[in-house]
């Protein structure tokens, strides 16, 4: 029977009105028009291809986060079996292949050492991080565990996330979205950003500010060739220092980091007038730079940042009041950015940019208000045609697609997903199946009659035969659709949603909504013939 | 008022009688698509060769300077680049394929692009940049992979649908259909060198839902027949099948068109490429349900017995109406 009971009616009434008005603050929207805020007000997001803005993806350097591990596993070491009492000499210590491995003075002290070693080798105690092998009887290698260094990159992660975010707020850009991708990718969409060069600069920058100790004993002549004395490794000069060009010895270890600031500001320099970088320590960052330059007065120290030296100062007093002055031929610009990101901390790891695109806001604009004109004189068409095919049915089934796609758009909003430009593509094709359904539909009934068969039997067996055809098609658009989210990248999927939800949405309004109203109206009507 | 018919009642046009022919050409069409692919290549945009593109406006200006653009970007070295109109007469859309090892280093990568977007501007005072777009090697490497691997994996698993929901001749007849539209579209973004972007990528996966939907509906009506008319010849049954389902098939195909057309003529010109393509697919996704989906199936030896008669209420009264029973 095509008639259905009045609680299923009141049920598909109540979905529909349902997800149509979920739709329509993403139209008042579009329209410019203010939707009243007592009300609940789901949105489809614009992608930034029609809305605007710049979309970065970032990837992180993650095999950086391997040797930063041992490096600090190095320092641990050596401070632990510094403090140890007795202390515990130790030599031969090297980082090669991955793994960080020592030899003990005294082979009688393993035990010992391996003792005082464990907290750090069982991290938070979660998982294992570091595997710890003693070999020769007094060697000790260190390997770092798969879950560990999961752990550590997932760690470094969550943390670069975190700075991204501080630093894209400090540009006062609205609404960014910044997500992490993958294992080590990070996602940042800014709508409406007209140019991205500022962005990309600070997001580029780790700020990975380091006071290390010059290597005076080094000959300049090897550090011309990159060779640097044992325990200190070759920094180079950064592009707009005074020495640009050369580079220098520094102590690998002992040096500090500038992690454990409370502040940094741009500043000029009262002599020279030159930009400079004023930086604020915290308590512990403020004794441990005392320490410093207390224990090296008049040794020169290099500071460093991300790698560079931007100059070496001699330290000519102890620095105990906790603010240091950073120079390096810094421009106005250029300080501020680096105020900036020393403000919102070091990235743990270096990120780089691996895609990007940017899509002014008129081209966005321009393109959606094409695409609609376009869409509204297509639609119209099809509307005209339909209606003078199928008559009474043609009117049906424009009703059941005009509500298709405020029904495809109130999910999409429900749901907060995104329309991107293949997205439309994705319209396009549901349109095209709830158009037709109803032909199929339309066409059997035409099929029916002329065999012979009554209205009611005709329109009864026109939906149930022509349903059979549709439910096919469209669960074979479903398994391509779901399986083109699973495999597909970004634009594909953007395309696989739009296809996914309307297939239900054009199905419901062609076949299930239609059918209802015809069974309305032939109870109504009781008519002996129809026009199709 | 007296309704439309595109398609008068009851055609008899003998569709399959032409089948080796049409099957011929197109078996040289698809071969045709593929030499071309091969030969001419792909026309890779950014997402798929990695590089830089950017897209301008001269607003001073009534027609860009392409030539002159050319030879601009030309002379920073980064080999030779890609410039066309894009939309309106002043607007242009510049890419530039950076060497592999200025590709493969990221920070090189960006300067590049900065220096290029950045000598035009100082060159041209009217240069609006309207977007860019910037893929490392890495990640259009993926979308390569991605995109082949969604494709493939789509096609596989709706031609196994089909054979489980019908036979598995319909599965091949599908899946050959589906490969043969795939085939013509590349070949035409060959043959035109138009931009092969991952856009190009969704309209090609909405031409395999369109063809399939169309194959389908074809099939189902076969089906539909081998079960009525069980001593029926396969050609003639299909013939009757696809006459059948024809209005249905000319009413959805120009619904589509008549929504598509306005779209290519006054679209954006970001969806020129997509939509192209897609009424491209259009004509040949029905032109492969008729004629390479249904002829397959005699090829692979389909019979009516593979379908158990049930004979139902309705299929009786057929009978009756048509005097078999």
């Amino acid at each position: 029977m095509l008639d259905l009971p009045k609680w299923k009616k009141a049920w598909l009434w109540m979905i529909t009105g349902l997800a149509v008005f979920a739709a329509l603050p993403s139209l008042f929207s579009i329209a410019n028009a203010s939707w009243p805020q007592a009300l609940p007000d789901p949105m489809v997001n614009l992608g930034l291809d029609l809305a605007g803005g710049s979309h970065i993806l970032l990837e992180a350097n993650s095999s950086q986060v391997a040797t930063q591990r041992i490096e600090n596993m190095e320092e641990t070491v050596r401070s632990t079996m510094r403090r140890a009492e007795p202390r515990l000499r130790i030599g031969e210590v090297s980082t090669r292949g991955g793994r960080l491995s020592f030899m003990l003075d005294n082979p009688g002290d393993v035990d010992r050492a391996r003792e005082l070693l464990l907290p750090s080798i069982n991290g938070n105690g979660l998982v294992r991080e570091w595997d710890l092998q003693v070999v020769d009887s007094s060697r000790f290698v260190l390997s770092p565990t798969e879950q560990g260094l999961d752990q550590a990159v997932t760690d470094a992660m969550d943390s670069a996330t975190e700075v991204v975010r501080k630093r894209i707020d400090a540009l006062g850009t609205r609404e960014p979205t910044i997500i992490r991708q993958g294992d080590t990718r990070i996602v940042v969409q800014v709508p409406g950003l007209q140019d991205p060069e500022q962005l990309k600069a600070l997001l580029g920058q780790t700020a990975k500010l380091e006071f290390k100790l010059v290597d005076q004993t080094a000959l300049p002549s090897d550090v011309a060739q990159g060779l640097a004395p044992p325990g200190s490794e070759i920094a180079p000069y950064s592009d707009g220092s005074a020495s640009a060009g050369t580079s220098i010895a520094v102590k690998r270890l002992g040096g500090i980091r500038g992690d454990n600031l409370t502040n940094a500001q741009q500043s000029f320099d009262p002599q020279s007038n030159e930009p400079v970088v004023n930086i604020t320590f915290d308590s512990e960052g403020g004794r441990r730079f005392a320490k410093l330059t207390t224990e090296n007065v008049n040794k020169p120290f290099a500071i460093i940042l991300d790698g560079n030296v931007l100059s070496a100062p001699n330290i000519n007093e102890p620095i105990r009041g906790g603010t240091a002055q950073i120079s390096g031929g810094f421009s106005v610009e250029s300080a501020n950015q680096l105020a900036i990101s020393l403000r919102s901390g070091a990235l743990p790891v270096d990120l780089a940019v691996i895609e990007e695109r940017t899509v002014g806001p008129d081209l966005g604009a321009d393109s959606i208000r094409k695409g609609m004109m376009a869409m509204a004189v297509g639609s119209l068409l099809v509307v005209v045609l339909m209606i003078f095919t199928y008559g009474r049915f043609g009117i049906y089934a424009t009703v059941a697609l005009v509500i298709n796609v405020l029904m495809l758009l109130g999910i999409m909003a429900i749901l907060n997903t995104t329309l991107t430009l293949p997205g439309i593509a994705g319209f396009v094709l549901t349109i095209g199946a709830a158009v037709d359904a109803n032909v199929l539909i339309n066409e059997r009934i035409r099929e029916e009659r002329k065999r012979g068969r009554r209205v009611v039997a005709a329109i009864e067996n026109g939906y149930k035969e022509a349903s059979r055809a549709i439910y096919d098609a469209n669960i074979t658009n479903l398994i391509a659709g779901v399986l083109l989210f699973l495999f597909g990248s970004g634009p594909i999927r953007g395309f696989a949603v739009v296809l996914v939800i309307g297939l239900f949405t054009s199905v419901f309004t062609a076949v299930t909504l239609t059918r209802m109203w015809v069974a309305g109206w032939l109870r109504k009507a009781r008519p002996s013939d129809i026009q199709l | 008022m007296k309704l439309l018919k595109l398609v008068p009642d009851d055609t008899n046009i003998k569709f399959l009688k032409w089948r080796i022919p049409f099957f011929a050409v197109s078996l040289l069409l698809i071969a045709a698509s593929w030499a071309l692919v091969l030969t001419k290549g792909l026309n890779y945009g950014v997402d798929f060769a990695g590089g830089l593109e950017v897209r301008a406006t001269f607003t001073q200006t009534q027609e860009a300077p392409i030539a002159q653009l050319r030879s601009d970007v030309g002379a920073l070295g980064y080999g030779d680049p890609v410039v066309q109109r894009f939309g309106k007469d002043n607007q242009v859309s510049i890419r530039v394929r950076l060497p592999d090892e200025v590709a493969a280093d990221k920070e090189a990568a960006q300067v590049a692009a900065n220096q290029i977007v950045g000598s035009l501007k100082d060159k041209y005072p009217d240069f609006r940049l309207d977007g860019n777009d910037n893929v490392s090697g890495k990640v259009s490497g993926e979308f390569r992979k991605d995109a082949v691997l969604a494709l493939i994996a789509a096609m596989l698993a709706v031609a196994m649908y089909i054979w489980l929901r019908f036979e598995w001749q319909f599965g091949v007849g599908g899946l050959f259909a589906l490969f043969h539209d795939v085939s013509l579209t590349l070949g035409m973004f060959a043959l035109f060198q138009m931009e092969f972007s991952l856009q190009i990528i969704a309209a090609i996966l909405a031409i395999i839902g369109y063809s399939l939907n169309d194959t389908i509906v074809v099939y189902d009506r076969i089906r539909e027949n081998l079960k009525k008319f069980r001593k029926m010849p396969l050609p003639e049954l299909l013939d009757l099948s696809v006459n059948e389902t024809l209005a249905r098939t000319v009413m959805t195909s120009l619904t589509l068109l008549v929504a598509l057309v306005p779209l290519l003529l006054v679209g954006p010109a970001s969806l020129f490429g997509l939509v192209a393509a897609i009424t491209l697919g259009i004509f040949v996704g029905t032109y492969s349900s008729i004629y390479m989906a249904a002829p397959l199936l005699i090829w692979l030896g389909m019979t009516g017995d593979s379908f158990v008669p049930d004979e139902t209420a309705v299929d009786r009264q057929e009978k009756i109406a048509r005097g078999e029973a």
